[in-house]
């Protein structure tokens, strides 16, 4: 299995390196190629229950890490095929570089959000969500418009401070195993874990505390989410689909595996409460902001934040089956958002703007994309047979078995507000008569094939999801302290 | 050696005046109002920590930590400040005018934060045998002042400045806590440090072209 790890990484980085040759119509299928089979790579690690390594020991991939995989590398492809009809082919030298360059950074996200769930250790960690930090803030601005710019400045400023206060908690984390692995170790999961219960309790609290407020800010936990409505907002469509599908939660694994040592060495109560709060007031605000968006990408960008909410809840639940919805509702929510994301981006590809009271007949206008997208709403708020019914389910009947009523109340009634303010918006754009004079028909029929995957993986994972993929999660969640 | 911050001697005070150096440094970058002095005060900075380094190098015979300080004084001292300079000399604009509160209002802020550092750090159950416990009390206090110069300061100079100045007292806080990290992490987290310091100069690049500024305040298009 090493070798399956090595070649997840090798391969978008490979892709990555030919986009700097080769023309554009070879660089989309190169990354088409690239996105696919580096998803097919995460599938193999699936089934398997052996913990893989590979190079030394610096690459390790347990359950937790193939259930990231999988969604980081499931995006990737799904992303790659509305890319292909996402890039027009320009005539211009100008064009040509643009293309260049955004194949470049979008294998190199890719790479560097894949070898974010494989890096083994705290300092690596940090490593690679820094250099998806880096990476994504250029593809913002790729652009050049007023917005993008001013998008990517917020982001890499606020994420960077962010992530400066994450370096601090593994420094932190570093010095409590210190007294127990002796002054100079490496920071490795499984080293970490075994000594963990014997940790200074005191520096184990305040470097939980200071990973949350450092890796939330690129979660996008609230008060602490402010680029994030900007950046997903201003970036092209396919980046903006990576970042709320695959950056925000592989964010939320750095968490997690913060939580792994802080239960072994404190007990799970301090966690528990510090991710309830950054999670209610991440439902809470998403939920009231979502009603007043006049801008269709900041209207998913902030029932992403409601959905990073969803997952820090459920998290302080802390019940087996609670946890278990919240591995599902990363995959779900990956699949989800990426649908809306695509069908946002065709939207604005035929009205040529992104603001709500100026797009009228999306449904009538595009005959697949247009009800695709409609679907991918209903997901996003949990409506069956999709997958976020499915995970948001589990997480509540998580809640009730840990005896938080009031809280899956709380949890119910704001997921019903975020899905008013949600479906609100788009039905106004998309249900209304469409206008005279817009052309019915797909932007591109790669654009609508990527929503048609999206959609297939959410219903996949609402109606039956396989086996092997349940097993993958019910050990995941074990690892992290809830087994059944 | 005898571990640090026991009793006082003539290394843990050397000690403690270089890392209270780094924390005056962020003051004078906190006022300062030219982004020419603003750079040279990080360099001053970054080469304070640089000889903390090498003094946790010598007394505690850490071999690693003379390559990190080499490799933190090349980086932090001579090419992030270069970059930097090269970009305020070819826009040809040095901010005078980027504070958003008074300074001295801006000083007692970061007096308050630099107390709060101290003080709630000062009480961890921290015993390093490489530095005294004030240097952890006073890098918390350079996090936090760091935080402030973000804010309070509207051109991206000072705030890329603020943000690689954070960098900085997290620096200070692994001398005391991890002075023995592994090579490579420190040297990954330096990469790390070399490519934000290019996104962020290629950035603030771009933003001058469109705006013709090097100030923040046109940034306020994208609201809600």
């Amino acid at each position: 299995m090493g070798a399956v790890l090595l070649a997840i990484l090798v391969v978008p980085f490979a892709a990555c390196l030919v986009c700097f040759v080769a023309p554009v119509k070879v660089a989309k299928v190169v990354t088409l190629s690239s996105g696919v089979a580096t998803f097919g790579l995460a599938l193999v690690l699936v089934p398997s229950h052996e913990v893989a390594t590979a190079a030394s020991g610096w690459l390790r991939a347990d359950a937790l890490s193939v259930v990231f995989l999988v969604a980081v590398t499931f995006l990737y492809a799904a992303t790659s095929v509305f890319t292909v009809g996402y890039m027009r082919p320009g005539s211009g030298a100008s064009e040509a570089r643009y293309s260049r360059r955004f194949f470049i950074g979008f294998n190199l996200f890719a790479w560097a959000m894949a070898m974010t769930p494989l890096v083994n250790g705290l300092a690596l960690l940090w490593v690679a969500v820094e250099v998806t930090t880096v990476v994504s803030a250029l593809l913002v601005a790729i652009g050049d418009t007023d917005g993008g710019v001013e998008a990517a400045w917020k982001y890499v400023l606020i994420a960077s401070m962010g992530l400066g206060i994450a370096l601090f908690a593994t420094v932190l984390m570093y010095y409590a195993g210190s007294s127990v692995l002796g002054g100079s170790y490496e920071l490795f999961y499984p080293k970490l874990l075994g000594a963990a219960a014997h940790f200074p309790p005191e520096i184990v609290r305040l470097s939980f505390g200071l990973a949350v407020l450092g890796f939330g800010t690129k979660m996008g936990l609230v008060p602490v989410h402010t680029w994030l409505p900007d950046a997903h907002s201003e970036a092209p469509t396919p980046v903006s689909a990576l970042l709320s599908g695959a950056l925000l939660t592989v964010s939320f694994y750095a968490i997690l595996r913060f939580y792994q040592v802080t239960i072994k060495a404190i007990g799970p109560a301090f966690p528990r409460d510090v991710l309830l709060v950054f999670g209610l007031a991440s439902l809470v605000l998403a939920a009231l902001y979502l009603a007043s968006q006049r801008d269709l990408k900041r209207l998913f960008a902030y029932s992403s934040i409601e959905h990073m909410g969803i997952l820090a809840i459920g998290m302080s639940f802390s019940a087996p089956i609670a946890v278990i919805g919240v591995l599902l509702h990363v995959l779900a929510h990956a699949a989800a958002k990426s649908t809306a994301f695509f069908g946002a981006g065709s939207v604005i590809a035929k009205f040529g703007t992104k603001e709500i009271g100026r797009i009228q007949g999306g449904v009538g206008a595009l005959p697949w994309s247009g009800p695709m997208l409609l679907l991918a709403v209903l997901g996003l708020g949990a409506m069956p047979p999709f997958g976020v019914f499915r995970s948001e389910f589990y997480i509540v009947e998580g809640g009730l078995q840990h005896g938080s009523t009031a809280l899956c109340a709380v949890l119910v009634v704001f997921v019903t507000c975020a899905f008013l303010g949600l479906s609100w918006s788009a039905s106004q754009t998309m249900l209304s008569p469409t206008p005279k004079g817009v052309v019915r028909g797909e932007v591109s029929a790669w654009m609508a094939a990527s929503m048609v995957i999206g959609l297939a993986g959410l219903v996949v994972l609402g109606v039956h999801p396989p086996a092997q993929l349940s097993g993958l999660l019910e050990r995941a969640a074990a690892e992290l302290g809830a087994r059944r | 050696m005898a571990a640090l911050g026991t009793s006082p001697t003539a290394l843990t005070d050397a000690a403690d005046v270089l890392a209270l150096l780094v924390l005056l440094s962020e003051f004078a970058m906190l006022r300062s109002s030219l982004s020419r002095s603003q750079v040279r005060l990080y360099a001053f900075q970054s080469l304070c920590v640089s000889v903390l380094a090498g003094f946790v190098a010598a007394t505690q015979h850490i071999g690693d930590l003379y390559g990190l300080m080499g490799m933190s004084f090349v980086l932090k001292v001579v090419v992030v400040p270069m970059i930097i300079l090269r970009l305020v000399k070819e826009v040809r604009v040095d901010v005078t005018d980027s504070h958003r509160l008074g300074v001295a209002t801006m000083v007692l802020l970061a007096i308050i934060l630099s107390v709060f550092g101290i003080f709630v750090v000062g009480r961890l159950p921290v015993h390093s045998k490489s530095l005294p416990i004030l240097a952890l009390g006073l890098s918390a206090a350079v996090i936090l002042v760091s935080f402030l110069l973000v804010i309070v300061r509207n051109d991206v100079v000072s705030q890329a400045i603020g943000f690689f100045s954070l960098e900085n007292g997290v620096s200070v806080a692994s001398l005391v806590l991890a002075a023995k990290l592994p090579l490579i992490v420190e040297l990954a987290f330096l990469f790390d440090l070399l490519v934000a310091v290019v996104v962020f100069g290629l950035l603030m690049r771009v933003h001058h072209g469109r705006a013709r500024t090097l100030s923040t305040r046109t940034l306020d298009r994208l609201r809600g």
